[in-house]
């Protein structure tokens, strides 16, 4: 075991699955001699060589396209968008071909790619870095989406997505890569070193993509959450002392509704909580599948706590998270009667 | 409107190209002049790009009008390598005809010909290595026939019947056979294009030996993914050769709204640093040749070549547009570089190796073949809207690899509403 933040997990999961597999290949702005933007690659190029890691022209069609066509070819590419404000230029690529191509060709081609971007705000990185894009592919079939929150997760969880035999989209919530942030953006930023799931183990482990993590037992309410906003509902439950159950979903596609229902039968009570914009995002689908399948149970309304419908404003962003306050506040509404 | 006249501006125009005929127009092609065939010198594969820089627009023929293959373009080709290619052509010819009477049949639901462009795929095909991995886009049947595929196979596609190894999902004519070397034929345009790249750049980096061919159309190049492919090309220099099939017509629209008033198509390969040529995509030899040259300098790690296929899409775009509502119904008649078929059968009989009679049983014979195989495909069923050839269930293979439990539910939920309902 080694202390690991969620850079240094993510960068060791590509590690190990590119010194398993010679197939492995890792392309992107910026991440073969400078190590990526936020350093997820360091090492890499001069460890496996510029045949297997290298830059590639700022041009995300084409980088999802190529991977794509090497996926074809019988790779496993594991392509980087810089931010995932960027990955529009890709779309037509994830959507209409690497997450259609097992299907069309009924099998002969298929798309093994694993697709690493980072998501998220509260970096101060104003409306084109900070976007949480994915209910875009959560609505694609075909597609598989992975949202880590912490190292642990974040290396078994990318291992295990460059691993599956299908396309894999996986955001890393950029605002925790360093440690986890609870939403107290006055208060001083804790490392990861201090928080247990950053021991890490150096070699090879997956986490299985659709087995979602209680990470609080309670009986209060269920709180369903992923990435960054595990750590605020941590944060929320622990100051308010209600005797919430915190599932962290660790992949939305495909996604674990056993343990979301298991969870909502016992409590009655369901708050959702994303940092995405809210009309049409994935709480909305995760309020539909918990009202079809857990109505006899609940005993209040669902409620939904994620960014609001607007661009995420750089100076303000803290007006757009949907941070303790506005959590608590949902808790209390839920809880109520 | 803002107010130009007090500052003595005058207004601006927007141009909207226009073809130069419509419908009802007298058609005449007697502007566009080539240069004679066998005129174009041929540079060594490794050349340069930069001194290759007026290849974008010029023509390189190899067929004179006479039938004779001349110049150093001419690839010199053993008499049944060339009678091998005319009868590619000519049996895409007899397969296309058959089909677009099956859809006119209602057999099924579309058809796409490639009437006039079939030396574009087969004499690329048969300069190619059979395990050289071909992305295409939808008007590349050939590629499929001249590397022998089964016609059957092809048919059962266009049927999405119960021999569709595609399981019926796919529109007709979007095939897909990983052992022809043939990749899964998208509907959305171009984005094959960074897939040959990437396929061409992963051969590289693994050290193998094959190489990767694309083709668009010239109305597709307008599309993001074009311009991807060729930095991408460029940048590694993938060993790929990106063809442009430029048919003039991309459904309704002339190649102008392309962009090919304004240069070549070819062209476009300068600003990338790509070797470009541009050929008579009607003259099989000059496709061969072309391609035969691609290839060698792919295979030398040379790198990438763009190659402008200037032909002619005769027939509709597909079974779904009529083409005389947006061109004059004779213009097919005067596009000036002729049939690829019958410029290769004179080509033959001025070899000494062909004559009417045996060309007249060639044909024969390939539409017998078609027409066998045509019957033994719909032995296994063709389209239809209410008699399916495969079961409803199998909407939910395939997603994934391994079906995930959502799709097990909606799978099982499908089957409990049909059993409710008694259907």
């Amino acid at each position: 075991m080694t202390v690991m933040n969620m850079i240094q997990a993510i960068n060791s999961a590509m590690d190990v699955a590119m010194d398993r597999d010679s197939g492995v290949m890792v392309m992107g702005e910026d991440v073969g001699y400078f190590g990526g933007v936020f350093r997820a690659t360091a090492g890499l190029q001069k460890k496996y060589g510029t045949n297997r890691v290298f830059d590639a022209p700022i041009n995300e069609c084409g980088i999802i396209g190529v991977a794509v066509g090497m996926a074809a070819y019988g790779l496993r590419p594991v392509p980087e968008i810089q931010f995932a404000d960027y990955i529009y230029p890709g779309l037509d690529q994830l959507v209409s071909e690497a997450a259609r191509l097992r299907y069309r060709s009924a099998g002969e081609f298929t798309c093994p790619i694993t697709v690493r971007s980072p998501f998220g705000g509260g970096i101060f990185g104003g409306q084109t870095h900070s976007q949480s894009p994915e209910g875009i592919f959560t609505h694609v079939s075909g597609l598989k989406t992975v949202i880590p929150s912490n190292p642990y997760d974040a290396k078994g969880l990318l291992i295990a997505a460059i691993e599956d035999p299908d396309p894999v989209l996986f955001f890393e919530p950029k605002r925790i890569y360093n440690g986890p942030f609870d939403g107290h953006y006055d208060r001083p930023v804790q490392p990861w070193s201090k928080h247990p799931s950053s021991e890490v183990p150096e070699g090879h482990y997956t986490v299985p993509l659709g087995k979602a993590a209680v990470v609080r037992e309670g009986e209060a309410v269920t709180i369903l959450c992923y990435g960054t906003m595990v750590h605020v509902a941590l944060g929320v439950v622990q100051e308010s002392g209600l005797d919430a159950e915190v599932i962290d979903l660790r992949t939305l596609v495909p996604l674990d509704i056993d343990t979301i229902t298991a969870s909502v039968e016992k409590t009655g009570r369901c708050v959702i909580v994303h940092e995405a914009t809210r009309t049409g995002g994935f709480g909305a689908e995760l309020s539909a599948q918990v009202q079809e399948r857990c109505f006899p149970y609940l005993e209040a309304p669902i409620e939904r706590v994620t960014g609001w419908d607007t661009p995420y404003p750089h100076s303000l962003e803290w007006a757009y998270f949907p941070g303790p306050v506005r959590l608590g506040e949902a808790l209390k509404r839920v809880m109520k009667d | 409107m803002a107010d130009g006249a007090g500052r003595n501006l005058r207004p601006l125009k927007l141009h909207v190209p226009e073809p130069k005929f419509r419908p009802g127009d007298a058609v005449s092609f007697d502007d566009m002049v080539f240069p004679h065939a066998g005129s174009v010198a041929r540079p060594a594969p490794s050349a340069d790009p930069a001194d290759m820089r007026d290849y974008p627009f010029t023509l390189i023929r190899v067929l004179d009008p006479d039938g004779h293959a001349v110049g150093e373009w001419n690839p010199r080709l053993p008499v049944e390598k060339v009678k091998r290619i005319l009868r590619g052509m000519m049996l895409t010819r007899a397969y296309d005809d058959r089909m677009f009477r099956a859809q006119r049949q209602g057999k099924t639901s579309f058809y796409m010909k490639c009437t006039g462009e079939e030396a574009v795929a087969i004499g690329a095909a048969e300069a190619l290595q059979r395990d050289d991995m071909c992305f295409p886009s939808y008007r590349q049947q050939g590629l499929l026939i001249a590397r022998d595929w089964p016609l059957v196979d092809m048919m059962c596609q266009v049927y999405s019947n119960a021999g569709d190894r595609l399981k019926g999902r796919q529109l007709p004519i979007m095939y897909s056979s990983k052992e022809a070397g043939f990749f899964s034929i998208s509907g959305n345009l171009a984005t094959q294009y960074p897939q040959a790249v990437g396929w061409a750049m992963a051969s590289a980096a693994k050290g193998d030996t094959r190489i990767a061919a694309s083709w668009v159309g010239e109305g597709s190049t307008a599309e993001g993914d074009f311009h991807a492919a060729c930095i991408f090309a460029s940048v590694y220099r993938a060993p790929v050769i990106l063809n442009i099939v430029n048919n003039q017509w991309a459904i309704s629209s002339f190649a102008g709204i392309a962009g090919g008033e304004a240069t070549t198509f070819a062209a476009r390969g300068l600003g990338y640093g790509i070797a470009a040529l541009r050929i008579d995509g009607n003259d099989p030899l000059a496709v061969y040749a072309a391609t035969e040259w691609a290839a060698e300098r792919a295979r030398g790690n040379h790198g990438p070549t763009l190659i402008e296929h200037f032909t002619y899409r005769v027939a509709a775009h597909s079974t779904s547009d009529d083409p005389t509502a947006y061109r004059p119904a004779d213009e097919p008649n005067h596009f000036p570089l002729g049939d690829p078929i019958e410029r290769l059968k004179k080509h033959l009989i001025g070899l000494g190796e062909w004559d009417e009679a045996s060309h007249e049983a060639l044909h024969a014979e390939l539409v017998n073949q078609v027409r066998d195989a045509g019957r033994e495909a719909e032995k296994l069923g063709v389209l239809s809207g209410t008699a399916f050839n495969h079961g409803f269930e199998t909407i939910f293979e395939d997603v994934f690899a391994e079906m995930p439990q959502h799709l097990k539910e909606q799978s099982e939920q499908m089957a409990e509403e049909r059993r409710a309902a008694g259907v």
